[in-house]
C-alpha cells in the first residue's frame, strides 16, 4: 500500500491504496467523483481526461501514485462557460464522452493561449495560429464522441474562443 | 492488474542503483505505454522506477548550433519549444501527429522512443508471439497483418515500431545518451533499434538498467527545411499507416542534401539510404522524387493484405519530397 496525498478540485484529499490503482479508479471508486468517465482504460478515447495542475491528461494511464501532491480538477470542480456552451449547441447526445470533452476543452484553450502549435498548423514555427475549426477539431482529437456529437462539440467551443 | 513497487527517484543515481539492483525493475516515464501493458499483463515488472522527477526535463543550446533535448522531456513541450519549432520543424510536426494532446502531456521522450509495437497480436497473451513470449512463434504471421512492416521483417516478427518521434530523429541523426552504473555512452537513434531476426524480444542496443537521460540534435543545414508527412485510417490520433520525415536542401534545382525516413514500414524507424543516395547529386524534379521512392521500396516484402503500404509508401514520399521541393522554390522566388 502507498499513502498518497492529491489535491482535487481545490480540497486535500489521502487515499491509501496499492501503486497500481489509476487515478481513474483512484476518484471514481475511492474518492467518489464518479463525474469522470471509464471509456476505454487504454488511452484510446478520451473519456477519463481531467486537468493536472491545468494540463489535460487521461486518468485512466496515471497511475495516481505518480501524480502526488499535484492539483487535479475534475469535472466536478469545473465551473466554465463551455457547460453551457455544450447545452445550447447539442454538444453531446448521451453525455458519456462530455466530462472529458469539457475538461479537454478547457486544457485545449490554456494550451493554445501558451502558444502550442497543432498537426494542422500549417507552419509549425509560426505563433498564434487562429482556432480555427479545423484546429478545434484537430486539437480536441483525444475526444472519441461514439454518439458522433462532433459538429456540436466544435460549434461550442468556437462559440466560448470567439 | 497485478501489483508492483513504486520508487519514484528524484536523482539519476538512485534510479540506476535500484533498476541495477532488481532484476524485475523497469523505468517509468509518462506511463502511457507501461501502465497499458502492465494492465494486459504483457509487462510484468515487479518494481517501476519513476523517472519523471528526475532533473532530465531541459532543452538547451549546444555549442555549433545543435540542441539537447532531456529524456524527461514531456512530448507537448518538445514540441512547443521555439528551437525545435525553427531549427527541426519535423521533429515538432512528428510529435503533433503522435497520440493525442492529452497523451502527449504524459508522454516523455525517452519513453516515446523505447514504446513497445501495437501489433494486436504482442497485446493478446492467448496469441503467440515471440516478441512477447520468445520462441513461441508469430500470431500475425497467416493472420490479420494490414497493419505489419513491409521493409526489415524477419520470418519470426513482421511488427512496426509505432513511434512518430522516432522516425523524425532518425532523419535529424539524432543521437541518444545513455547512462547506467557502469557509466554513460552515446548511442545514434539509428544504431538504437534491432532488426527483429531471430530474437525480436530484442529490440534496441540497450541493458535493461540503461537509462535514457537525453537526446541529441545535431546542427544540421537542410533540417529548417524538413517536414512530416502520416496517412493513417482517420485524420487523428491514429498510428501510421505510413509516414515520412524528410528535409532537402537545394543549389538551384540541384539537391545537394536529403534526408527521409519512414515510419508505419518497418521494425525500427527506417533511414531511406537508397531513395537518399539517388536524390543527391539529382535536379528536384517528381522524376527523381519517383525513382529515389520506387528504389527505396524495391526491397519491400509486403504480407498477403498490405500490399497496398508499398503504392502508399511511394506517393507519400513523392509528396513529401515534391512539397518540400515547393517550399523552396517559394522560398527563393520571394
Ligand atoms: C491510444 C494511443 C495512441 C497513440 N498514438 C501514437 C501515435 O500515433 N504515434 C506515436 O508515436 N505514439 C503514439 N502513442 C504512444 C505514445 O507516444 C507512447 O505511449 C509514449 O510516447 C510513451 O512515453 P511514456 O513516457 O508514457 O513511456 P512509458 O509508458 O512510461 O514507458 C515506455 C517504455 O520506455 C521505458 N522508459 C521510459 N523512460 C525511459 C528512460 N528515460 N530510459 C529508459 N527507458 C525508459 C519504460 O521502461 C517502458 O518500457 C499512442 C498511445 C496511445 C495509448
Ligand atoms: S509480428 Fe511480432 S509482435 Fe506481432 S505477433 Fe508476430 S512476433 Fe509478435
Ligand atoms: S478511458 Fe482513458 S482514454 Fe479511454
Ligand atoms: S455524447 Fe455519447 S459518447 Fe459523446
Amino acid at each position: 500500500m502507498a499513502e498518497v496525498r492529491l489535491r482535487v478540485n481545490g480540497a486535500d484529499r489521502r487515499l491509501d491504496i496499492p501503486p497500481q490503482v489509476s487515478l481513474l479508479d483512484a476518484l471514481r471508486e475511492h474518492l467518489g467523483l464518479p463525474g469522470t468517465k471509464k471509456g476505454c482504460d487504454q488511452g484510446a478515447c478520451g473519456a477519463c481526461t481531467v486537468l493536472a495542475d491545468g494540463e489535460r491528461i487521461n486518468a485512466c494511464l496515471a497511475l495516481t501514485v505518480q501524480y502526488a501532491d499535484r492539483e487535479i480538477t475534475t469535472i466536478e470542480g469545473v465551473d466554465h462557460p463551455l457547460q453551457e456552451a455544450f447545452v445550447r449547441h447539442d454538444g453531446f447526445q448521451c453525455g458519456y464522452c462530455t466530462s472529458g470533452q469539457i475538461c479537454s476543452a478547457i486544457g485545449m484553450l490554456a494550451e493554445h493561449k501558451d502558444g502550442m502549435p497543432s498537426a494542422v498548423s500549417e507552419d509549425p514555427a509560426a505563433e498564434g495560429e487562429e482556432l480555427t475549426d479545423e484546429e478545434i477539431r484537430e486539437r480536441m482529437s483525444g475526444n472519441i464522441c461514439r454518439c458522433g456529437a462532433y459538429n456540436g462539440v466544435v460549434e461550442a467551443v468556437a462559440e466560448v474562443v470567439r | 492488474m497485478r501489483t508492483f513497487d513504486y520508487v519514484t527517484a528524484t536523482d539519476v543515481t538512485t534510479a540506476l542503483r535500484t533498476v541495477a539492483e532488481r532484476p524485475g525493475a523497469k523505468f517509468l516515464g509518462g506511463g502511457t505505454n507501461l501502465v497499458d501493458l502492465i494492465r494486459e499483463n504483457v509487462e510484468r515488472p515487479d518494481v517501476v522506477v519513476d523517472v519523471t522527477r528526475l532533473p532530465l526535463t531541459g532543452i538547451d543550446e549546444l555549442p555549433g548550433g545543435g540542441v539537447r533535448v532531456g529524456a524527461g522531456v514531456r512530448n507537448s513541450a518538445l514540441a512547443a519549444h521555439p528551437l525545435v519549432r525553427t531549427r527541426y520543424p519535423v521533429l515538432s510536426q512528428a510529435v503533433l501527429n503522435g497520440a493525442s494532446a492529452q497523451l502527449r502531456n504524459m508522454a516523455t521522450v525517452g519513453g516515446n522512443l523505447l514504446q513497445r509495437t501495437r501489433c494486436p497480436y504482442f497485446y493478446d497473451t492467448a496469441s503467440p508471439c515471440a516478441k512477447r513470449e520468445p520462441g513461441s512463434g508469430c500470431g500475425a504471421l497467416g493472420g490479420i497483418t494490414r497493419d505489419a512492416a513491409i521493409l526489415g521483417v524477419s520470418e519470426h516478427c513482421v511488427a512496426t515500431h509505432p513511434s512518430d518521434m522516432a522516425v523524425a530523429l532518425a532523419a535529424l541523426d539524432a543521437v541518444v545518451e545513455v547512462e547506467s552504473i557502469r557509466g554513460t555512452r552515446r548511442v545514434p537513434v539509428l544504431e538504437l533499434y534491432r532488426p527483429p531476426g531471430d530474437t525480436p524480444h530484442v529490440e534496441t542496443v540497450l541493458e535493461r538498467d540503461e537509462l535514457i537521460t537525453a537526446v541529441e540534435l545535431p546542427a544540421a543545414d537542410a533540417a529548417p527545411r524538413s517536414r512530416y508527412r502520416k496517412v493513417r485510417d482517420r485524420a487523428s490520433y491514429a498510428f501510421a499507416l505510413v509516414s515520412v520525415a524528410a528535409a532537402l536542401r537545394l543549389d538551384g534545382d540541384t539537391i545537394v542534401d536529403a534526408r527521409v525516413a519512414l515510419g508505419g514500414v518497418a521494425p525500427l524507424p527506417w533511414r531511406a539510404a537508397e531513395a537518399e543516395r539517388l536524390l543527391v547529386g539529382a535536379p528536384a524534379t517528381e522524376e527523381t522524387f519517383a525513382r529515389a521512392a520506387e528504389a527505396e521500396l524495391a526491397a519491400a516484402t509486403p504480407q498477403h493484405d498490405n500490399a497496398f503500404k508499398v503504392e502508399l509508401a511511394r506517393r507519400t514520399i513523392v509528396a513529401t519530397l515534391r512539397e518540400l521541393q515547393e517550399h523552396a522554390a517559394a522560398g527563393s522566388a520571394a
